[in-house]
């Protein structure tokens, strides 16, 4: 019975089949904005995630913005790593400068550093060495570059041992870090170089240390509390003193906001889906009237309700499956080019949204079918009989 | 009509009751009437006469407000509408003047369609299907939509779809009131070669001449049965 009601209304899809279409087109419309768009966020979400998340987690940044009259020095990062919860400490001090080599020059952002800030970053060398410890207590004029400022200012990256002057002063190329081609620096853009903290600070007459990169032993949390501790005692309890960040708080607030705004588009794309059910109960309405002769010659051979029932229920069911598996096609083909147009991103569909959006189908069919089918359902089998239409 | 053979439709004193506009219209009045198995009756009456009412009363498609009606040994009473149609569907095999084929099927799904809803398995269907057809003389057209094919054809579907169910009594609405006297003539004999097969066979028609061709005649007017002969 449930075979030949499938067939039954296959059959009914099939005869008409414009108007199946357009009344189909709503539901795909709906399970295509639905998937892409849900599909668009997650994949966009995945893809900055896994950047922060190479950016290295365990990271913990500082900045402090009053020193309360004991402002931290160089030789007091040591206190701070003394902590076993603390694998790492780096100062990093940012300025502003014009880098020249010879006739070409460019805008670099100076980071004055220590040795460890290579690790806690998760720096990578192409050639040469970076900052050492004895070129930070000799206050040697040496500078590490990045790729990109490489490239700028000699349009090659081989260039350990050549020299660049910065605000004036020259300095002694001591290596050029490997090309970044993470999603996050091409945000952030500039050009970097690296040269000894106590260089940076004299070039820029801030003696202290303004801001630094901890990194975490085991734990980043735990860290994070050590660090904050030792600020607190240091700055007397002033929690607005300074401010304190690690990765995953950056990356949780990023997952809130996501996951917000995918919920807040898929609402969007349900509401077409809605709209798309009022469709097929719109034609279901007028098929149950052209088709009331139909209704009473079923009837008159023997049809009860429950039979006309189904009958009418399957085919609103079945528009909308359909135009939910034509949707679901539609929508991969549409990340697929949206995929290999974007490139470094990859968007794929889940099996959640899949799921929901079939889930979501389905339902529709059922709810808008289920007026249609009952009004079909309590059609007069004599009245139906007579009707000529 | 042999005194042994048990009555199939036997109808005590129904009564149907219309309102139309506010005004009570007795379409039936008290009528009475018996049908034994394989007898060929036909019922006759002008227009307005209560046969319509008569019919949908005996296809099962309507309940009487007074009387007894009693359907091969089972009385029909207040039933629901789903338990009517189950009646129909086993007891009552329909055949209208208009045919009353599904034009989206071939004639081969109409035949099969009453079994569909006694909810046979497949092959159980396809046999009782090829049987009606061959009994009508169509089986080369199984395949055919009732588009592609004739009224008389048509007809003869429709009577194959009427008998595929075996079912009690085969209810004739004006059978041949669509068609041209020399097809009409055929679906007649027809009806005279399931009633020498032994089919039960109400025809309802206002065409004294159809009337005729039965065994027995059942004159309603006014709601009332007039005359047995």
């Amino acid at each position: 019975m449930f075979a030949q009601s499938l067939k039954m209304a296959w059959s009914a899809i099939t005869s008409n089949k414009m108007r199946s279409f357009l009344t189909m087109l709503g539901i795909i419309i709906g399970v295509m904005s639905l998937v892409v768009l849900v599909s668009l966020v997650n994949g966009a979400t995945g893809a900055v995630t896994s950047e922060i998340g190479s950016l290295g987690n365990d990271m913990i940044s500082v900045t402090i913005r009053d020193d309360k009259g004991s402002p931290l020095r160089l030789e007091n990062l040591a206190e701070i790593a003394s902590d076993g919860a603390i694998a790492q400490v780096a100062p990093s001090g940012t300025m502003a400068a014009t880098a020249k080599n010879g006739y070409s020059d460019a805008s670099v952002s100076v980071n004055g550093t220590t040795a460890s800030y290579y690790e806690i970053q998760g720096l990578e060398l192409s050639y040469g060495r970076f900052i050492k410890t004895t070129d930070v207590d000799n206050s040697s004029y040496v500078v590490v570059l990045s790729y990109n400022a490489a490239d700028e200012l000699f349009g090659m990256d081989d260039i350990v041992g050549e020299s660049i002057s910065i605000n004036g002063r020259n300095f002694q190329v001591i290596g050029v870090l490997a090309e970044d081609t993470s999603m996050m620096s091409g945000m952030m853009g500039g050009l970097s170089v690296y040269v000894p903290f106590t260089v940076q600070s004299r070039m820029a007459g801030q003696p202290y240390i303004t801001s630094l990169s901890v990194a975490a032993a085991n734990d980043t949390d735990t860290a994070q509390t050590a660090v904050e501790n030792y600020l607190l005692k240091r700055f007397q309890q002033d929690e607005d003193a300074f401010t304190i960040s690690n990765m995953s708080s950056i990356s949780d607030a990023m997952g809130t906001i996501t996951s917000t705004l995918s919920l807040l588009l898929g609402g969007i794309a349900a509401i077409s889906l809605l709209v798309g059910g009022i469709g097929i109960m719109n034609i279901m309405l007028v098929s149950v009237t052209e088709r009331t002769k139909e209704i009473g010659i079923r009837k008159a051979i023997g049809a009860g309700r429950k039979s006309i029932m189904m009958q009418f229920l399957i085919e609103a069911l079945m528009v909308s499956l359909l135009g939910c598996i034509f949707g679901l096609l539609l929508s991969w083909g549409i990340l697929s080019l949206v995929t290999m147009i974007a490139g470094s991103i990859s968007f794929s569909m889940s099996l959640g949204v899949v799921g929901v959006a079939v889930g979501f189908s389905s339902c529709i069919g059922l709810i808008f079918g289920l007026y249609p089918a009952n009004k079909a359902a309590r059609k007069h089998p004599i009245e139906a009989l007579r009707y000529e239409g | 009509m042999t005194a042994a053979s048990k009555p199939i439709i036997t109808m005590q004193n129904i009564t149907k009751i219309y309102n139309i506009g506010g005004e009570e219209v007795r379409a039936l009045d008290g009528a009475s009437l018996t049908i034994h198995e394989g007898e060929f009756v036909s019922i006759i009456g002008p227009s307005g006469s209560g046969k319509s009412t008569m019919m949908n009363i005996i296809g099962c498609l309507d309940v009487a407000d007074e009387g007894e009606y009693m359907l091969d040994g089972q009385s029909i009473e207040q039933y629901s509408e789903e338990e009517l149609a189950r009646i129909r569907n086993k007891k009552i095999g329909f055949i209208f003047q208009s045919f009353n084929l599904l034009s989206r099927m071939t004639a081969m799904e109409n035949v099969e369609l009453p079994l569909i809803y006694q909810r046979l398995p497949v092959e159980a269907r396809k046999k009782k299907t090829n049987a009606a057809l061959e009994r009508v003389g169509l089986t080369d057209r199984g395949h055919h939509k009732p588009t592609e094919l004739s009224g008389g054809q048509q007809q003869r579907v429709a009577i194959a779809r009427a008998l595929a169910t075996e079912p009690a009594i085969l209810l004739a609405d004006e059978p041949t009131g669509n068609l041209d006297t020399k097809t009409g003539n055929d679906i007649m004999s027809l009806f005279h070669e399931l009633h020498a097969a032994g089919n039960t066979i109400v025809l309802i028609t206002h065409s004294e001449e159809v009337a005729n061709q039965a065994q027995c005649r059942i004159r309603i007017i006014d709601g009332r049965v007039t005359e047995v002969e």
